[in-house]
């Protein structure tokens, strides 16, 4: 639609009510308001990063003192030492790694091919298969978990890498329909200008089509990113052996018999989620067009 | 596309196929996925799930014999009340709080998109450091929330250790990762036409008529959308329940007195701890049947409280 006039549009609540109050220190009152309801929603989302930290750089002491002492005593950096000491931490985040490598590069490969076919080209059952990648979106892993599971192992792939990167290279729904809703509004004008120019049907995908879908391929990337990082169930599932663990299995090895060792946990998870939170920091445009597209239409 | 298509019947033919080709070249990828991966695998589950089957002997065949032990199964019950209740109080709370943090989110004030990012922070924490993080929150001695609670002179509840507060602590890590939602609500905020604020202020509407009246209503497909991913998420909780019970890996706690026991962990446990894939195949096929029900309910109702523009 027009994004003129939304970008012009007051959000909700405060549509129109400055012009019958021009008092400017009424508005500077509200405009104070607003930052306190703000700070105060944020800060009940931020505490709990606050508190991991705080707690990765103290001491068992400071940790469980009586009463409780919100900043370290000593700073120590003894919990990332023990992050390091007590599990191959450095293994497994060269194992989560790959795994992202793999992924992103399966999505980036299959997705805007299929979305290009059901976006851009003439084929009968493509209203069908679009069909298909929708209901797609809908299935409940739990339906397919068990075969597929029975295929990986029928292979002897179980407690390997492979049941955990190769399903996208074959597309997955989401980006397939995040990339065709993308693909829609390239004008059909510049295809058929490369295809009167003499391009194969493959070469306007390639020098044409994915320059262009640079952004939508980005919030692809950046989504199937945290998605493998943060992937907790297929590990879970798939591997067994200690040596393949990724990190979000692995963390489990802070639990043990005489309780969980708090600190070393803490910092560990915050190793864990930074590069999540780094992704984040620098791509979250594509963050949240993606959200944005594939949430609204 | 059509300008020289018509250049003589045959030749529109031929192009026709290349092009049909083409199309199914590009779409390949998936067309291969979808049948190795979920037509194939849906078939399959079907079968099994008429089977008892532990992947080292070849399936026997039991009719429907899985279905009707589920009936008689007291925690396929209490998977099925445990995952009711997150459902049922969870995703209405959760919906509410995303949209009142959109609501705030969308005042026009300097700063706002920092203000954005950090509510949606959480959501690209990993579900693992989120659970493991408000397990230490929530520790009953030590946990930043029950000192909270304590210096406000506030009951300060066993979190993991009362079956009654364990639930209450899974839906506080899925509020946590609200952000999403925010999201998606705030862009729909942004595109309530400004002026149907004016004329409900000209009829002399307040800020509650405004939002009951204008931003309610417009933003009710939204609601939707929201509502009915909200559902299929709850019926599939996992990580969370599964943390939080979590003694050593793969143990097969259920929290205390089975109150983290979800749904979709005893559909785990059955299927890769028990190796009872017939069986496990059955809950799948159970709990698709209340995913299209459920869904069907919302989708119902939806005529009576969605309003569409046009």
């Amino acid at each position: 639609m027009s994004t003129a006039t939304v970008r012009q549009a007051e959000p909700a609540v405060s549509s129109g009510q400055f012009r019958r109050r021009p008092v400017p220190t009424s508005r500077r009152l509200r405009q104070l308001g607003r930052h306190v309801v703000l700070v105060a929603i944020c800060a009940a989302f931020f505490l709990p990063f606050t508190i991991m930290l705080l707690t990765s750089f103290k001491m068992p002491t400071d940790i469980f003192h009586v009463p409780p002492r919100l900043l370290p005593v000593h700073w120590v950096l003894s919990n990332y030492r023990q992050a390091f000491s007590s599990m191959p931490f450095g293994r497994y985040l060269g194992n989560s790694v790959l795994l992202v490598v793999l992924n992103v590069g399966g999505t980036l490969v299959s997705c805007p091919l299929v979305a290009y076919a059901l976006a851009k080209l003439k084929w009968p059952g493509r209203g069908v298969v679009f069909t298909v990648v929708l209901s797609a979106m809908m299935l409940p892993p739990q339906v397919t978990m068990v075969p597929v599971y029975l295929i990986w192992s029928k292979l002897g792939l179980v407690n390997t890498f492979w049941p955990l990167f190769a399903p996208s290279f074959f597309g997955t729904p989401f980006f397939i329909f995040l990339l065709r809703q993308f693909f829609r509004n390239v004008p059909d004008d510049i295809l058929e200008a490369a295809r009167i120019d003499g391009a194969g049907e493959f070469r306007t995908y390639w020098q044409i089509v994915l320059p262009l879908a640079k952004p939508a391929l980005a919030t692809a990337a950046v989504f199937q990113f945290v998605w493998t990082w943060t992937d907790f169930v297929n590990p879970l599932i798939y591997i067994h052996d200690n040596s393949k663990f990724t990190l979000s299995i692995g963390l489990y090895n802070f639990f043990s018999e005489h309780g969980v060792e708090w600190g070393p946990l803490m910092a560990a998870c915050g190793m864990f989620t930074l590069p999540a939170i780094l992704i984040f920091v620098f791509a979250q445009r594509y963050f949240i067009s993606g959200i944005s597209t594939t949430g609204l239409k | 596309m059509a300008t020289n298509v018509r250049q003589g019947a045959g030749l529109g033919a031929a192009r026709r196929r290349r092009e049909a080709l083409i199309g199914l070249a590009f779409a390949s990828p998936f067309l291969i996925g979808i049948v190795v991966f979920t037509a194939g695998p849906i078939i399959a589950s079907a079968y099994y799930s008429l089977t008892n089957f532990n992947i080292f002997q070849s399936p026997v065949w039991v009719g429907l014999g899985n279905y009707r032990h589920l009936f008689h199964d007291d925690l396929f019950y209490k998977a099925l009340w445990n995952t009711g209740v997150l459902m049922v109080i969870g995703v209405p709370v959760q919906l509410a709080l995303a949209l009142i943090v959109a609501l705030g989110l969308s005042f026009q004030v300097r700063g706002q998109p920092l203000y954005r990012a950090l509510v949606y922070l959480p959501s690209v924490v990993p579900m693992v450091t989120a659970t493991y993080l408000w397990r230490w929150l929530l520790n009953s001695q030590y946990g930043t929330v029950n000192r909270i609670l304590g210096a406000l002179h506030l009951p300060q509840p066993d979190w993991m250790g009362d079956p009654l507060w364990t639930k209450p602590a899974v839906m506080l890590i899925v509020f946590w990762g609200i952000g999403t939602t925010a999201v998606i609500y705030l862009a729909a905020l942004k595109q309530v036409p400004r002026d149907l604020y004016e004329a409900a202020e000209v009829d002399g509407a307040g800020i509650w008529w405004q939002f009951r009246r204008v931003t309610w209503p417009m933003i009710s497909p939204v609601t939707l959308f929201q509502l009915i991913v909200g559902l299929i998420a709850a019926l599939q909780v996992f990580a969370q329940p599964y943390l939080l019970a979590q003694q050593r890996l793969n143990a097969t706690s259920g929290g205390p007195d089975n109150s983290l026991l979800t749904y979709s962990m005893y559909l785990f446990q059955n299927a890769f701890i028990y190796l009872k894939m017939g069986y496990a195949s059955a809950m799948a096929w159970v709990l698709f049947l209340i995913t299209l029900v459920l869904t069907a309910i919302v989708l119902r109702s939806s005529r009576r409280w969605v309003h569409y523009e046009e």
